[in-house]
């Protein structure tokens, strides 16, 4: 996984609520094995129409948010499904960053996973970014996850909350397995507890 | 393990009893007993365990199953959709090489993950149980801790049997009282999903309660349950009881004999004590509960069938404003108009969430002595190839088929169309699946989520009406 440290990109505005995994990767294009390759259908239903052309209403496909780095939304972003192909369409469109005043817990999670650092900020704080974002090309945001600071194009900062666990993993690129390995003392230790003797083992030959 | 004796909740027993170890800052290795595994959130787990030459740790608590790409159609023909064909050969190379049990599609107990689990007794209370998918929450029905989860976290529990998470927050939610004739499970369902709202059980684990949910039977539990996370639940749990226990008894996976009434034993023990807290309350009147469909392109659009779609001009708020005109001109609704009486193309019953046997039992009701109106394109799919043999031994089939129903194989079929049952753009469908998002029965579709009764009441008139009239004479 990259390393998120500091990044100054452009931010896309998504003024809307609710904003589901369905919509940031439609169920049709789950069919890879690989987590790449799916940037260019992030968003599908709204960026193309049925021909395929694109729809030049959408925020995506206008300049300069077809090189949005940073995605700014309402509440509940990435509710519904727990398909990890939304962040991954995210991050194949170049997004590694994105805010909103809350977020569903799988998504929220699934970012993280990903190299993408989510961030909670209140609705009122969304709505200056998204008007900083407004402003175009020169109007950058700077996400400084070191210093849990957002800054806007004026100088501004502001600050956000982040798990330490999750922060410490983002700033080293470290991914979750092999730290959780490192325990596999206590893990072993757990399974040979008494009080689990109750529960079923399954073998491959008793599956028909 | 924190030793307390303060009362606790039916989750905090089940999160405490499955703590391996609490790190620094309060995340938990948490262990989980049950890692259920389809084919399309698990192709790229697999291959990060081969790139770093992991092996699966705990295979015989591990079980995989085909369901969202199978085609619903004749079995004995090879996979049309060549990437559908690709995810599910994948998946088979996959279990062989690293030694899951696995149900395949040639199988007679094949069928969706959140049904087989249970139906086999793979799923148990006391349990925690992954899978990557968000509908994993169903197997909460069982007194079970279950939840969805993304590929990066089932590569983890792959390698390792645990994940890494903090506690939820407690909720629960109690349905107090009798529900009225043809209520079902999902309308309490969405009747609360309308009052809390997609995300108001976001951080939260959902435990249903009261009595409504007691009279339950097990079919009606997981229908609710695997709802919660429409309501942006982590989690959603029905405490064990006897219900439970007759339903888990016999199960090919569960425990036998003397392990079985020890298992028992230990799953009575799981309730919420008396006072123990919860950090959020919801109370419901059944009495209140009539049969609802949704309106819109998120689940909390809930209607009473005698309702009538809202409009723009209710709200204050102008993006909530542009978000209902959206979903009205997505729905092809008018603002005001009764929802009965909307004419559908398409019925669809099946999915996690309505495709067992109860489920079917409760739709053929309805169509006994009927017909599928003209025009409509009728499906049942069931939700496995046990729940398929068991209606057949019952009769169902040919209610549906007499009626002209398609009867269909197991899968997970029109509730997210990755496989060849879709709707067309424009089609209006009532629907016992979980989601309207827009597109998700395909490109442009309309979802109308509705009871497995509700779907059999607009197949036979056309439109979405009051099951309540139809069934009079008989409820």
């Amino acid at each position: 996984m990259d390393k998120f440290t500091e990044l100054t990109a452009i931010a896309a505005p998504m003024p809307t609520e609710n904003i589901d995994t369905d919509q940031i990767i439609p169920a049709r294009f789950l069919k890879t094995i690989q987590r790449t390759g799916l940037g260019k259908n992030a968003f599908a239903a709204q960026r193309y129409d049925a021909e395929g052309n694109e729809n030049p209403d959408f925020v995506l496909n206008k300049e300069p948010y077809r090189k949005a780095e940073i995605l700014i939304t309402y509440d509940n972003l990435g509710c519904g499904s727990s398909r990890e192909h939304a962040p991954w369409a995210l991050l194949d469109f170049g997004i590694r960053c994105v805010i909103a005043p809350s977020f569903a817990d799988i998504f929220f999670n699934n970012c993280f996973k990903n190299g993408i650092l989510p961030i909670r900020l209140p609705r009122e704080i969304c709505d200056e970014l998204m008007d900083d974002a407004r402003q175009g090309s020169n109007s950058r945001l700077t996400v400084d996850l070191e210093r849990q600071v957002v800054v806007r194009p004026n100088g501004e900062t502001i600050a956000f909350d982040v798990d330490p666990f999750r922060r410490h993993m983002l700033l080293e690129g470290l991914d979750d397995i092999g730290q959780t390995m490192a325990h596999d003392a206590e893990i072993t230790s757990f399974e040979h507890r008494p009080t689990r003797a109750w529960v079923p083992s399954i073998t491959i030959g008793t599956v028909k | 393990m924190p030793v307390t004796n303060s009362p606790r909740t039916l989750f905090d027993k089940i999160w405490d009893d499955h703590v391996v170890e609490r790190l620094e800052d309060g995340t938990c290795i948490l262990y989980i007993d049950r890692h259920l595994v389809h084919e399309v959130t698990s192709p790229q787990a697999f291959e990060g365990l081969r790139l770093s030459g992991r092996r699966v740790r705990r295979p015989d608590a591990t079980v995989a199953v085909v369901d969202h790409n199978v085609p619903t159609s004749d079995r004995s023909k090879p996979i049309e959709e060549p990437q559908s064909r690709l995810q599910i050969e994948t998946l088979e190379k996959n279990v062989a090489e690293f030694g899951v049990p696995y149900f395949p599609l040639r199988s007679a107990s094949q069928g969706i993950v959140h049904v087989v689990g249970p139906e086999q007794g793979i799923s148990l209370p006391g349990m925690t149980i992954v899978c990557g998918d968000s509908h994993t929450s169903t197997h909460g029905a069982l007194g079970s801790l279950a939840f969805g989860i993304g590929t990066s976290e089932v590569e983890h529990v792959l390698a390792t049997q645990t994940i890494l998470q903090k506690p939820a927050k407690n909720m629960r939610v109690s349905v107090e009282g009798n529900v009225g004739p043809g209520v079902t499970a999902k309308d309490i369902m969405l009747a609360i999903i309308g009052r809390i709202g997609t995300a108001g059980g976001t951080g939260h684990v959902i435990e249903f309660a009261g009595s409504a949910i007691r009279d339950l039977d097990m079919a009606g539990r997981m229908t609710l349950c695997n709802m919660s996370i429409e309501a942006g639940a982590r989690a959603g749990l029905v405490a064990p009881d006897e219900t439970t226990f007759a339903y888990v008894k016999g199960r090919p996976f569960a425990p036998k004999g003397e392990a079985f009434d020890q298992a028992c034993a230990y799953w009575g023990s799981l309730a919420s004590d008396e006072g123990a807290y919860f950090d959020t309350e919801v109370t419901l009147a059944a009495e209140e509960i009539i049969p609802s469909v949704t309106w819109g392109t998120s689940p909390q659009d809930v209607l009473p069938i005698d309702g009538s779609v809202p409009s723009p001009s209710d709200v204050a708020d102008p993006a909530r404003a542009a978000q209902i005109q959206r979903a009205l001109d997505y729905m092809g609704l008018e603002a005001g108009q009764k929802i009965a009486g909307t004419p559908v193309d398409v019925v669809f019953i099946g999915s996690c969430t309505n495709s067992r046997l109860e489920d079917l039992r409760s739709a053929a009701d309805v169509v006994r002595g009927r017909h599928v109106a003209e025009g409509v394109r009728a499906m049942i799919v069931p939700g496995s190839g046990l729940v398929k043999h068991a209606a057949e031994a019952e009769g169902l089939d040919k209610v549906f088929l007499d009626a002209g129903f398609e009867w269909r194989e197991a899968g997970c079929s029109m509730c997210l169309g990755m496989n060849p049952d879709r709707l067309t753009p424009g089609q209006r469908c009532a629907s016992t699946s979980n989601r309207n998002f827009e597109g998700r029965q395909g490109p442009d579709g309309r979802t109308h989520l509705c009871s497995p009764a509700m779907a059999a009441a607009a197949a036979v008139t056309g439109r979405l009406c009051d099951v309540r009239e139809l069934v009079k004479e008989t409820v």
